[in-house]
């Protein structure tokens, strides 16, 4: 296979719940300045939680891509030797 | 709607990734095959989930939630009995065709198992079919950019003038939806499906949790509901009992048979993400992976709808407090009229021009279903949540339309331009002019984007006609799988006849509390129907059987393809799939029974 869309998509989710995460975090120490922020969803911060699912989500997937990326590699290996030798190992 | 940096952070990762991966598959696209068919490569799991999504654009996310506020749990069937059997049969008894064949699309299909004019009868419908879809995609999705005033505060900043944002809209979606095309192909449209899919699931699913939490989970829903809108099957013996206004006739022929196996198992929009796996038992079980997470989709695209309209409708309140000074503060917060007016926190539609909420014939506000989803995400999700739930929008409405653009221009290369244009040219070029027809397609889409804003009733008209046309089309597949006497010049005229015999239906009924017109009795009304669905579901079935019908008489009296021909192609004539090399749980044919059991369990704990 070509590239494990795993990868990027692992990466994408783990930022993305770096991000929310982060910002729930940030916006969790204060209650009074941000309380108003967090009526919407019922006082709960989502964001922090959410963030946190994501980011466990994307490292599963980014980590999952990763192995079959090798396995892959591994096997196409002994091929591709006796032609032109791969760049980027 | 206000968007804070962390917001549009989120939007631009996506953009970035979406354009990364566009990118990253560039150096793969050597050949046309790599480029229109994925190089037939794809693990399974990815095209399953590609299949659903395909779907799965934001009309349809939109769509749902509206429905689902319109008529309750009933929307439901459009993912069960309009989705899963088909999805069943198409893995496990047509996919052996389409994959085994070596067909590139599904017109090629019918030209390899009927004839020429067949197929391209099909090509030329397909194409302009999905160059218009694309088009209303595009649209659409400008729309509620503008409704939901996404960019105004970015148009503010930058001091453009706000009557750009739509153009910006369509001009921003086609380049990135262009970018990745051209330089991924299917792959790339695939793999953003796929992305697409998971960012569907993140955005919607903490909004039912907070959104079923907040009404009290789904006892609170129920009981804040009429009991009509909680059942699936309840009330479906009569047209009257249900709030679909439809009978168990309409959905199980007409939805399940008719409507949902000729979406799901003829057109290429969602089998070209089937035919890009890499091999027969991937291919056969693509559609059945896209079946599990089917079933549980009306948790996330449905169950928004029915909490908007669960949840109390806001009125206009004044408060007095007595401070502690002394002194009274009235404080008063005005709801806008259109959301008094309204049910939940789905707003009344309001007349633009008067800018009063609109009436229905019996007096009662009319509902603007279609705000029921955005209005939700705006509802419950904070700055940071918000950012990605219109992300997810955003996905969907691109993938959408990357969907239709790498089927046009797969239809259109193979099936117009290398069949009747230019016949013996390189690879090379034929992937050249698929990057050129990449780009038609999306500029035809633009030229839609902006009909549709000149012609009001485009959109509603162009669907129409996309019914009459798909309607009778699994009749054609059907015979031609399954009965090897069928003839290239009994499915031509089969379709012919099918897609005038929806025409004429439409013509001649009505749904009651419709004026003729848009909503059918153009000709004259001989019969009416209880609702705009009844008639939906019977013309479908109407359709089918003529052309069923006309593609048995005139195959009977026309000469049949020679059975050598047809290897491959038809059910008889084609050895079985082998599966014996895989462990028993592994085939699709247990995947399938699997399936099967939990339609049912969900059918019957939802009844």
């Amino acid at each position: 296979m070509q590239l494990d869309l795993r990868i990027p998509m692992g990466l994408l989710f783990t930022l993305v719940g770096v991000i929310l995460a982060a910002f729930g975090a940030a916006t969790n120490s204060d209650p009074a300045q941000f309380s108003h922020l967090y009526a919407k969803s019922l006082g709960i911060n989502v964001n922090l939680w959410w963030g946190l699912v994501l980011l466990v989500f994307g490292q599963v997937m980014f980590q999952m891509g990763r192995r079959s990326q090798k396995r892959m590699e591994k096997l196409s290996h002994p091929v591709s030797t006796d032609t032109t030798p791969r760049r980027g190992h | 709607m206000e968007l804070k940096s962390v917001d549009w952070l989120i939007m631009l990762l996506y953009f970035i990734f979406v354009l990364g991966i566009g990118f990253a598959l560039k150096r793969y696209m050597k050949t046309s095959k790599d480029f229109f068919q994925a190089g037939r490569a794809l693990p399974a799991w990815i095209c399953g989930l590609a299949f659903i999504s395909a779907n799965l654009g934001a009309q349809e996310v939109l769509g749902m939630g509206a429905s689902g506020a319109k008529y309750g749990l009933e929307t439901a069937h459009f993912y069960g009995i309009g989705a899963i059997p088909a999805m069943i049969f198409v893995g496990i008894f047509m996919m052996p065709f389409y994959y085994g064949s070596k067909a590139r699309s599904v017109p090629e299909f019918l030209r390899l198992r009927f004839d020429e004019k067949t197929r391209a009868l099909n090509a030329c419908t397909f194409a302009v079919m999905t160059v218009f879809s694309s088009g209303i995609s595009m649209y659409a999705m400008a729309r509620l950019i503008q409704v939901l005033h996404v960019f105004d505060q970015l148009f503010q900043a930058l001091g453009w003038p706000k009557e750009n944002i739509f153009t910006f809209s369509i001009v921003l979606s086609a380049i990135i939806v262009l970018c990745y095309i051209f330089l991924g192909g299917l792959t790339s449209a695939i793999y953003n499906e796929v992305l697409q899919f998971f960012l569907i699931v993140a955005g919607f699913l903490p909004l039912v949790l907070i959104g079923l939490k907040n009404v009290g989970g789904w006892h609170g829903l129920k009981a804040s509901l009429p009991d009509s809108y909680m059942h699936a099957w309840h009330g479906l013996s009569h047209a009257s009992t249900n709030p679909m206004g439809v009978d168990i006739i309409g959905i199980g022929m007409g939805l399940g048979f008719v409507l949902g196996s000729g979406y799901w198992c003829t057109d290429f929009l969602v089998i070209q993400t089937a035919m890009a796996s890499s091999d027969m038992d991937s291919a056969r079980k693509v559609p059945l992976i896209a079946a599990m997470p089917k079933m549980f989709f009306p948790f996330l695209v449905i169950l928004p709808g029915l909490i908007a309209i669960a949840l109390p409708t806001p009125h206009t309140t004044e408060s007095i407090t007595h401070t502690a000074d002394g002194a009274i503060v009235h404080n008063i917060q005005v709801v806008a009229p259109q959301i008094e007016q309204g049910k939940g926190i789905v707003p009344a539609k309001v007349n633009p021009v008067t800018g009063k909420p609109m009436l229905q014939a019996d007096g009662k506000p009319l509902l603007d279903y279609d705000m029921a989803t955005p209005n939700m995400l705006l509802h419950y999700f904070p700055t940071g949540l918000l950012g990605l739930g219109l992300t997810a929008l955003l996905a969907s409405f691109m993938s959408g339309m990357a969907g239709n653009v790498t089927a046009f221009n797969t239809v259109f290369t193979y099936d117009l331009y290398q069949s009747y244009i230019h016949k013996n040219g390189t690879d090379r070029h034929y992937l050249t002019v698929g990057r050129i027809a990449t780009v038609a397609g999306i500029l035809l889409s633009i030229g839609t984007a902006y009909a549709a804003i000149a012609f009001n009733n485009i959109m509603d008209t162009l669907q129409l006609v996309f019914s009459f046309v798909n309607a009778p089309l699994f009749a054609t597949f059907l015979l031609g799988m399954f009965w090897k006497r069928s003839t290239g010049h009994g499915a031509f005229a089969g379709l012919i006849a099918g897609t005038s015999a929806a025409m004429l239906h439409h013509g001649l009924t009505l749904p009651i509390e419709a004026n003729p017109g848009i909503h059918g009795g153009w000709i004259t009304v001989v019969h009416h129907y209880p609702s705009d669905m009844a008639q939906n579901f019977y013309g479908a079935i109407f359709a089918f059987s003529a052309n069923f019908l006309v593609t048995v008489i005139v195959s009977l009296f026309t000469k049949p393809k020679p059975e050598a021909e047809l290897v491959g192609l038809v059910h008889s004539l084609t050895p079985k799939p082998e599966t014996g090399h895989l462990p028993m749980w592994k085939r699709p044919e247990a995947l399938a029974v699997l399936i099967l059991v939990i339609f049912v369990a969900l059918s019957i704990f939802f009844a």
